[in-house]
């Protein structure tokens, strides 16, 4: 295993079919985790699959000893993100791990926020429930699933750059330890909840319910201007 | 099976001759193997129905047809018109279809909405069906005026409407049925909440019929003034045409259909003086068996130059069966009708009458000319009084990969 590999340059293209077995950071596109199916004795097949897809930047994949890579293991079930204009907004689903090894997701990146972090839900000093950084990141156990959900892990985006409306396809990328990376694209809905947990004294953090007053109500461009009406109307 | 139910319970007519037809090819094909005898002997037994079977049971989604039309329609009905907010336009539209479709398609399979927040509500599906409906708004909103149909307006106005604005019109509709209420509860919360950026709720009004189980599948609903309602209803399986607009005409409506809401208040207090044979007179028909009062059974062709021994005509000049008949068979459409027994107002007894839902492929066609005839003369007119009425465009269904309505948002302008 190599260590984390916390700030990944390597954001995926979402049409890049690459699939490359060069030492990591890797490449993986859902795409080619699909064609690289569960193991090594299965790559030489989905190599030919990959025919089509264009080499990567790196050039020595032919040289390369055929490898794994964490993130090719992964899926997701079910993902949406809260939609929201502006501020901190979060994106669930139930992540899963194919490999017969566990897997560390340690980062998370997407266009529309300018950063994004792992959380978790946690017993403050006063008793009430905070959200705070994961350590270590979320740790997907060999087999298994691991739920992101409002009141529970999450990923969070910290501060959108782009308005996420109702019905958007937001894409996100989280990266393994081993600087694999796994795309998924996550439909936007309106949700009332994943608020009140933001409530608390979370140090510097507005809480996600700040996102429900950033609309000015004149919309945004030529989008849904009505967008948060119904959200106001909630409150 | 595409548009069918699942269960054997409430098996719609079409269900039954598909599985029908599925039962002869598999004889035939036993009969081409082995003996007819052991064919006969390898019938299945008929399997016990587990006590949840109604609850389990599930309609199709995915189809060139929207479901909710043709299926033999469930116990409960609420049906939801909403208005678009400001600002919606086009591409909001397509986000808001993609929603809904990714909503009704899980509901409709008993799996809770991506987002549901209440998941258990959503496992037991009932035979749940989502239809949507178009309002004229829509096509306005997505700038596509020119594909509006023509007869998708509101229905001119009848001598005897009364018509109250809280119940008239709207931009969307979703028709949600299933057998059971919280089922239907559930959906429409879903549904509204997860539009709440794109819509506000215009009306709701919900209904009833007999529920699951309790009488013999088949059996024609009987409104709240104790009627037979709709023993000559149209049978979509025959008439298709006089339904759906063809699944293979040009255009985005193909394999759409239309639906009119309208809301007609019984007066039942009014109706109590009527003695037995005075109702049976407004109709036409008895009220035990249904049958026309020429006749012994429910779908006895009625006798219109019957005489009685007065010189009378049997079946009188205002009786409804007589008016409500055409000679004209294009004047005919599906009638999915609901019962509503709403809280009364201060003073009154009850707040009853029936939620008259047709389908049919064109409504100037085939709906108004029938309602004219109403209008102008039937005895019922007495004890009932449409007090909303609604039209909406019903686009096709989603096949596999698309979203509902995406024929007409997401072709090219």
């Amino acid at each position: 295993m190599s260590a984390p590999h916390r700030a990944s340059p390597y954001v995926t293209n979402p049409k890049d079919t690459t699939m490359t077995t060069i030492p990591t950071p890797i490449r993986t596109s859902p795409r080619a985790r699909l064609l690289a199916g569960v193991g090594a004795l299965s790559l030489a097949a989905a190599l030919g699959a990959c025919s089509t897809g264009t080499a990567d930047a790196g050039g020595d994949t032919a040289a390369a000893a055929p490898e794994t890579t964490e993130a090719a293991a992964l899926t997701i079930a079910d993902p949406w993100v809260k939609a929201a204009d502006a501020g901190m907004t979060a994106a669930f689903g139930t992540l899963e791990n194919g490999s017969d090894t566990d897997v560390r997701i340690v980062s998370a990146t997407s266009e529309v926020t300018s950063s994004m972090e792992l959380h978790e839900m946690a017993t403050g000093d006063d008793g009430a429930m905070v959200m705070q950084q994961k350590a270590g990141g979320f740790v997907l156990e060999a087999g298994g699933s691991h739920e992101l959900s409002p009141g529970g892990d999450h990923l969070m985006f910290m501060d959108l750059t782009t308005p996420v409306q109702p019905g958007d396809e937001v894409a996100v990328t989280l990266t393994a330890e081993d600087g694999s990376t796994f795309e998924f694209t996550a439909p936007a809905r309106s949700f009332s909840g994943a608020n009140e947990e933001y409530h608390g004294d979370g140090g510097d953090m507005e809480g996600m319910e700040g996102m429900e007053d950033a609309d000015d109500g004149a919309g945004h461009g030529s989008g849904d201007s009505g967008q948060d009406d119904g959200e106001h109307a909630d409150s | 099976m595409r548009g069918t139910e699942k269960a054997s319970r409430g098996a719609s007519r079409r269900a039954f001759l598909q599985g029908g037809a599925a039962a002869l090819g598999g004889a035939a094909l036993a009969v081409g193997g082995r003996s007819a005898w052991d064919a006969a002997a390898a019938e299945p037994r008929p399997v016990p129905e587990p006590p949840d079977a109604a609850g389990r049971a599930t309609v199709a989604f995915r189809g060139v047809r929207q479901p909710g039309v043709d299926t033999v329609p469930q116990s409960f009905a609420a049906f939801v018109a909403l208005d678009l907010v400001d600002g919606v336009d086009r591409e909001a539209l397509v986000r808001l279809m993609g929603i809904w479709t990714d909503d009704v398609q899980r509901l409709m399979a008993g799996r809770p909405g991506l987002t549901d927040t209440e998941p258990e509500l959503a496992a037991v599906p009932a035979r749940l069906t989502v239809t949507l409906g178009y309002g004229p708004a829509v096509f306005t909103a997505a700038g596509l005026e020119d594909r509006r149909p023509t007869w998708l307006r509101p229905l001119p106005p009848f001598g005897v409407d009364r018509l109250e604005d809280r119940w008239n019109d709207g931009d969307l509709l979703l028709q949600v049925c299933a057998d059971d209420e919280v089922t239907v509860a559930h959906a429409v919360r879903l549904l509204v909440k997860e539009a709440r950026t794109f819509t506000t709720v215009r009306w709701v009004q919900r209904g009833f019929r007999r529920s699951p189980g309790t009488e013999r599948p088949g059996t024609t609903m009987r409104n709240l003034m104790g009627q037979v309602d709709g023993t000559r209803n149209l049978d979509p399986a025959v008439d298709p045409d006089l339904v759906w607009h063809a699944d293979t005409s040009r255009g985005w409506l193909a394999g759409g259909t239309s639906m009119v809401v309208r809301r007609i208040a019984i007066d039942l207090d009014t109706w109590d003086e009527l003695d037995r044979s005075g109702r049976e007179e407004a109709v036409g028909r008895r009220l035990d068996t249904g049958a026309p009062l020429t006749g012994t059974r429910e779908h006895d062709e009625p006798d219109l130059d019957a005489k009685g021994p007065n010189g009378f005509e049997v079946i009188g000049s205002f009786a409804h069966i007589r008016r409500s008949r055409t000679d004209d068979p294009e004047q005919r459409f599906l009638r999915r009708a609901y019962n509503y027994d709403d809280p009364p107002p201060a003073g009154a007894l009850s707040d009853s009458g029936l939620l008259f839902v047709t389908f049919q492929a064109d409504v100037d066609r085939q709906f108004v000319p029938i309602q004219r005839r109403l209008d102008e003369l039937d005895l019922l007119n007495e004890w009932t009084t449409p007090v909303g009425s609604a039209v909406f465009a019903v686009p096709p269904g989603a096949r596999d990969g698309e979203y509902l309505g995406q024929g007409l948002l997401g072709a090219p302008a």
